[in-house]
């Protein structure tokens, strides 16, 4: 089937299987590897994403399902080589380690500090709740979304 | 070039751009041009005799490239698995990367598909027909040992693989028999799934024209993975065989091992001629990746009138898995057994161990490894005797630990601890929890019918394995040593080669501070290769918490080489005597005149330029180092933990940890707070979530993120971190490891929390993992009373 996806901005037109997991997608299709596939149940959210303006697992959704949509991944968020806050916050904050949950952990932030500018730390970590670290114990990556919400308030 | 000093400065990561951004190369990531891909056909019974495997009709689906059976290796020439930690009369299962004739834990291998995509070896892997005659199954370590049990090999009667024991048992049953007060708790540490966030994977591409076979692993020892998969298991020359471990994506063990998957793709790749990519989809990491812990214990501690500990007594029973994974026999001994004195004065130690076989994934070390479950156990019977002699835990504690001035100290169980001083650590645990305040706190919770919990531990870790003679005693198939290479390039800069590798614990970081310090260079001057055999020299990897105490001392080791010889060329240049050199500030200069003097980057490029040096110097400036250490390092501390107990619900919740370590000196403390948050919340994960658990039938039930039950962001509290800094003597740069205090520590203290939460219903013990269910279950048998 052929889909039409802007991710990051860049329009992609692909023949792909109906199949197709829109992660796979983006990760074999269009080599943005950035989002990473660290479960087979949606449990562990390091393949989120934006679609449409609405963080999304990308394994839970087909290539398909994403025609017409338009897609922001991790790759996308720094503008003219500058970090987009939340990158900042978890870069001085210590918020990774491994960094393989990372780009999930980001891109669920980005969507929850739009809609909660000014969280608690209870907010933070209820918000987090689709995303499994095993490095950090989530205290930095919590500490992380605070200086983003901080930074990004001002 | 003056500049602050890095040692002991919170720096941010240089690792983290790459990955805050996406652009972190994992294994998964790497693509070949030709790239085949595998999935594996696992067993689904626990015991069954594989009577047929047909792949006729795999290799019909369209994109399937074709399929191996076991027997397809075997005839190939790949050799069994090997274990490289020996005890005597060991006995070692065949371990097969692709089972030939029994599958012997669900998951086990027994197919493997190569097609075009992972989608379409998939569908091919959905055709694999296989008959399978099942077999009886045992999945207790203890049951697996009792006459009559299935068998799981014919070359381990009785399903023992080893029996183990250390220590004076004469003496320790005459303690005990003589002792004022006995406790006697029967303790099961439960198996877990180390689960790190990346799944396995591994990419083998082999270059017939050039007979190189290069492999992305995701390990945290790529030259011992060479070394194993070439010398032992595939059987080709170990210079032709090139492992590389790019960022990899968590470890905690998991990826020490040689799986049997990278061995099955390094051949798929030979045979096929073209690249042949694997990575696990979580489910198989459940199956496949080695398990942690798994131990039944019967302990018993004896107390003399005055509270002093006078003897402990163990005999465990710890479930191997199926297979001997790599280092399973090392775990549930030497790294186990010699931990039980803790950080206490127990005259006589005895522990005996029984290892295990049974039709359950292979176990082998998992963050900790075998020290969380002595520490768990010590720790829980410690607070079950201070409760029995009515003496306050903290205090109990106390008055057990071996003096400071008793260093160092010789326990009855092997090890030496090489420095230690327990008490300001506890004195500061104390201090930030405002424990008498808190005491009192809980008593007035109590009133009105809410139940909190002070719970301790006061542990000790031995890390940066370790000593090659005494690895080589204990039955080490190798030396645990590490390597270091520094090359200085004519401009100044600086590439260091670590055998350490990092996934997760910022060595590209701590290791530049180190560096850049000691030869007074700037921190984007210094370069950290690591993770690739074929760039750096042979390295043991990182696990064990060993990366800076060991690894870092190679490098310092190269870099006081680099210095000296440097310092040789100065004073040739300078015209004068080598010994009036000091080297500051980057700067070579003449003792009292300063302002004769040689910048480092003179020196360097001297050094290559090479047409004035020292009659008989060779040209170049790079230097080569094994550290080889003489102990292990002994960190310690005291972590504390304050749940509350919802006795109707059975909901443990934990409201504060405070951890107070003593790491030795610290490089950059926010990573190391970084690993100690990370360890606190694994252990915690232990004592109140995590379980495998396996069904009579042997079906692992928790077998997906779904069932196995890893905290999120909201079941853990922030922590509070506290140091005290008991320089280690065995190493120049007075380091411990960090990586692991947490995980061992936090265990214990959650656990003893829980206990001391519900002491008022007269509850001593719960075996963990402290789930809702259990904590209800025994509060109700308790009201029953």
């Amino acid at each position: 089937m052929k889909i039409q996806v802007k991710v990051n901005g860049t329009a992609h037109t692909s023949e792909v299987e109906p199949r197709l997991l829109l992660v796979h997608y983006l990760r074999e299709v269009l080599n943005l590897t950035g989002t990473h596939v660290g479960c087979d149940t949606s449990q562990c959210g390091a393949c989120t994403i934006m679609v449409n303006g609405q963080s999304a697992k990308a394994c839970t959704m087909l290539a398909v399902q994403a025609d017409g949509a338009e897609i922001l991944t991790i790759e996308g968020l720094a503008k003219d080589g500058k970090l987009h806050p939340i990158q900042e916050g978890f870069w001085e904050k210590h918020g990774l380690q491994c960094g393989f949950c990372t780009p999930g952990m980001i891109m669920t932030a980005y969507q929850f500090l739009q809609r909660h500018p000014k969280p608690t730390e209870g907010e933070i970590r209820h918000a987090l709740e689709g995303n499994l670290c095993r490095c950090t114990g989530y205290h930095n990556i919590v500490r992380a979304i605070q200086y983003a919400a901080e930074k990004m308030a001002h | 070039m003056a500049q602050a000093k890095l040692f002991g400065s919170s720096i941010k990561r240089r690792e983290d751009p790459r990955m805050i951004t996406g652009r972190g190369v994992y294994t998964d990531d790497v693509k070949l041009p030709g790239q085949a891909h595998a999935v594996f056909v696992r067993s689904p019974h626990a015991h069954a005799r594989v009577k047929r495997v047909d792949l006729a009709a795999a290799r019909r689906v369209p994109g399937v490239i074709t399929a191996f059976s076991g027997k397809d290796l075997a005839d190939g020439g790949v050799n069994p698995l090997p274990c490289g930690w020996l005890l005597p009369d060991l006995k070692i299962p065949e371990y097969r990367a692709i089972a030939t004739s029994t599958a012997h834990f669900v998951g086990h291998a027994v197919a493997v598909v190569i097609g075009d995509s992972a989608y379409a070896a998939k569908d091919g892997a959905d055709q694999v027909v296989v008959d399978y005659e099942l077999l009886p199954s045992v999945t207790d370590g203890e049951k697996a040992v009792k006459p009559g049990a299935p068998q799981l090999h014919a070359n381990v009667p009785g399903n023992v693989a080893f029996r183990w024991s250390i220590g004076d048992k004469d003496q320790t049953d005459a303690a005990i028999k003589g002792a004022a007060r006995v406790v006697r708790q029967r303790l099961v540490n439960q198996r877990l799934i180390p689960n790190a966030m990346e799944p396995r994977a591994s990419m083998a591409s082999y270059n017939a024209a050039t007979g190189e076979l290069t492999a992305w692993i995701t390990s945290q020892n790529p030259h011992v993975h060479r070394l194993l998969m070439a010398a032992f298991v595939l059987g080709m020359p170990e210079h032709k065989m090139r492992v590389i471990a790019p960022d990899v994506g968590g470890g905690f063990g998991s990826k020490i091992f040689v799986y049997p998957e990278e061995v099955a793709v390094s051949w798929a790749s030979k045979t096929l001629g073209r690249p042949v990519k694997w990575t696990a989809e979580r489910r198989e990491s459940f199956l496949t990746d080695a398990h942690g812990r798994d131990h039944v214990t019967e302990a018993e501690m004896a107390v003399d009138k005055d509270g002093k500990i006078v003897a402990l007594r163990v005999h465990t029973n710890a479930n191997l898995g199926a297979y001997l994974s790599t280092f399973a026999p090392l775990i549930p001994t030497f790294l186990y057994g010699t931990m039980l004195s803790g950080v206490y004065r127990i005259p006589n130690i005895y522990c005996e161990v029984v290892g295990s076989l049974t039709n359950t994934t292979p176990v082998d070390a998992y963050r900790g490894a075998g020290r969380p479950e002595a520490t768990y156990l010590l720790e829980r019977m410690v607070d079950l005797a201070a409760k029995a002699m009515g003496v306050d835990v903290a205090e109990f504690r106390r008055r057990n630990f071996i003096a400071a001035s008793s260093f160092p100290y010789q326990t009855p169980v092997a090890f030496q601890y090489d420095s230690g001083n327990y008490g300001p650590a506890l004195d500061k645990a104390l201090q930030h929890l405002d424990y008498k305040k808190l005491r009192a706190e809980q008593e007035t919770a109590r009133q009105a019918g809410r139940y909190l919990g002070i719970g301790f531990a006061t542990y000790i870790e031995a890390c940066g394995p370790a000593p090659s003679q005494v690895a080589g005693a204990l039955g080490a198939q190798a030396g645990l040593w590490e390597s270091a290479h520094v090359r200085v390039h004519p401009t100044g800069k600086i590439t260091v080669f670590t055998g350490s590798h990092s996934h997760g614990q910022g060595h590209e970081t701590t290791f530049a501070q180190l560096a850049a310090d000691e030869l007074q260079v700037p921190f984007e001057d210094v370069e950290i290769v690591h993770g690739d055999t074929a760039q750096v020299p042979f390295g043991m990897g990182t696990y064990g918490s060993r990366s800076t105490a060991v690894g870092g001392a190679a490098i310092h080791l190269s870099i006081e080489k680099i210095k000296e010889k440097a310092k040789k060329i100065a004073a040739h240049l300078l015209e004068a005597s080598e010994a009036d050199i000091d080297y500051a500030e980057g700067k070579f200069a003449v003792k009292g005149s300063p302002a004769r003097h040689k910048a480092w980057g003179e020196i360097t490029l001297m050094a290559y330029l090479a047409h004035n040096l020292p009659k008989g110097l060779e040209p170049g400036l790079e230097a080569t180092s094994f550290w080889d250490p003489s102990n292990f390092v002994f960190p310690f501390g005291t972590q504390i933990a304050v749940v509350e107990v919802n006795p109707d619900t059975g909901k443990a919740t934990l409201l504060r940890y405070v951890a107070v370590d003593d790491v030795g000196r610290v490089i950059n403390p926010m990573i190391v707070d970084g690993m100690v948050h990370g360890g606190i919340a694994q252990g915690a994960a232990q004592a109140l979530w995590e379980y495998a658990a396996y069904d009579d039938g042997g079906q692992l039930v928790t077998g997906s993120l779904m069932d196995y039950a890893i905290p999120k962001a909201d079941d853990l509290p922030s922590y509070e971190t506290d140091r005290t800094v008991t320089p280690s003597p065995v190493n120049p740069m007075g380091v411990k490891g960090a990586g692991e205090t947490g995980t061992i520590a936090s265990t214990a203290a959650v656990a003893n929390a829980v206990i001391d939460a519900l002491s008022p219903f007269g509850i001593s013990h719960i075996d963990l993992p402290l789930t809702p269910a259990r904590i209800w279950a025994a509060v109700q048998a308790a009201k029953k009373k």
